[in-house]
């Protein structure tokens, strides 16, 4: 048993959103709408790869068996991965993506703000980076969904399917388990019901100014954290584990 | 993209401070906010820039590349305007 199960858990579920975002957004390299959202896209999803490895190596730090990043990013399976369930929708059109960033940074913003005054000083200095990136994705997404919202026809019908789709994917984001309310007592982690307000407040008045409106339905997915996931995990896996797979220790 | 759709914008950035922002390139854009969005994205991936204009192309103003002969040629004898004949101080760094 290792020292800090809690933390070593909670680092890795941090970890493991940010490598699927960042792997789900990396898919558009090449095929976004035009070169400017292509890099956009990008840039976003080089944002959270380094979230993600500073929180896997940390992680590793914590387990101390000696695991580096590569080695809990790309040699664990499935089952093993503690993300949200919102993460790794797929892309079914700009507008997921777009929608799914939305929802999610809407969140990760106030998150990290109120990570910089944890005690532990690995993710306070870590949230104080994260929290300008994640104002950038929130304040991008958000301007795509008023767009898409108020564009077109064809726009704002895409936008509302996809609002529509991952809305029950929203509520794992406020899941507070024993890891995490162990972590808010000792002041290391975020309580999420204490940042709920912030973000139905930025979901709903972007919804509104998209002329969108906030699905009724209160039904909410979970499974995510405990390693119970959508079809689509093994898919993104398998792309992104097979070259360390193939080529154990491979450097860049 | 149609070009009505996502006009073309001029992008100038400034690097540092006490610096006059160049121009970098273009960008299209469905309005000024996704405009100044596409230039940070596209121009400032490298902490090249502190502060960004983005212009509609279409607000520029050009010469007409066939007057060159007599809007430019006539300072090419002009030498004399050639802050050459003296020496800058180091301390005036940007010139």
């Amino acid at each position: 048993m290792m020292k800090d199960q809690a933390l070593f858990t909670y680092c890795m579920r941090l970890a493991d959103d940010s490598a699927i975002i960042s792997q789900r957004l990396s898919e558009w390299c090449g095929h976004a709408s035009h070169l400017e959202e292509d890099i956009a896209l990008t840039n976003v999803a080089l944002d959270h790869i380094g979230h993600a490895r500073e929180l896997y190596t940390y992680a590793g730090q914590i387990e101390g068996k000696g695991r580096d990043e590569n080695a809990l990013c790309f040699h664990r399976v499935e089952r093993e991965f503690a993300n949200l369930l919102l993460v790794e929708q797929p892309n079914d059109d700009f507008a997921y993506a777009i929608m799914r960033q939305f929802l999610f940074s809407a969140f990760m913003h106030p998150f990290w703000e109120a990570m910089k005054a944890s005690k532990d000083e690995q993710l306070a200095g870590l949230a104080a980076k994260a929290e300008k990136e994640a104002a950038y994705h929130l304040r991008h997404s958000a301007e795509w969904v008023i767009r898409l919202g108020d564009g077109t026809e064809e726009s704002h019908n895409r936008i509302t399917d996809a609002l529509e789709f991952l809305w029950m994917y929203t509520g794992e984001m406020f899941e507070c388990d024993e890891v995490v309310s162990s972590l808010v007592a000792k002041g290391v982690a975020v309580d999420p019901m204490s940042i709920k307000h912030l973000w139905v407040e930025t979901v709903n008045s972007v919804l509104t100014r998209a002329n969108l409106e906030r699905p009724a339905q209160s039904w909410m997915q979970t499974g995510g954290r405990g390693g119970e996931h959508s079809e689509h995990l093994g898919h993104i896996l398998s792309p992104m584990q097979y070259l360390q797979r193939s080529f154990p220790q491979a450097q860049w | 993209m149609s070009e009505q759709a996502t006009p073309l914008w001029e992008v100038f950035i400034r690097a540092r401070n006490g610096m006059s922002h160049r121009h970098a390139g273009s960008v299209h854009a469905a309005d000024a906010e996704m405009a100044l969005q596409a230039a940070r994205d596209v121009y400032t991936r490298r902490g090249e820039g502190l502060s960004i204009w983005v212009v509609p192309s279409a607000a520029i103003v050009a010469n007409d590349p066939d007057e060159k002969g007599e809007m430019f040629e006539p300072t090419a004898s002009k030498i004399y305007r050639h802050p050459t004949f003296y020496e800058l101080p180091d301390e005036v760094a940007n010139m």
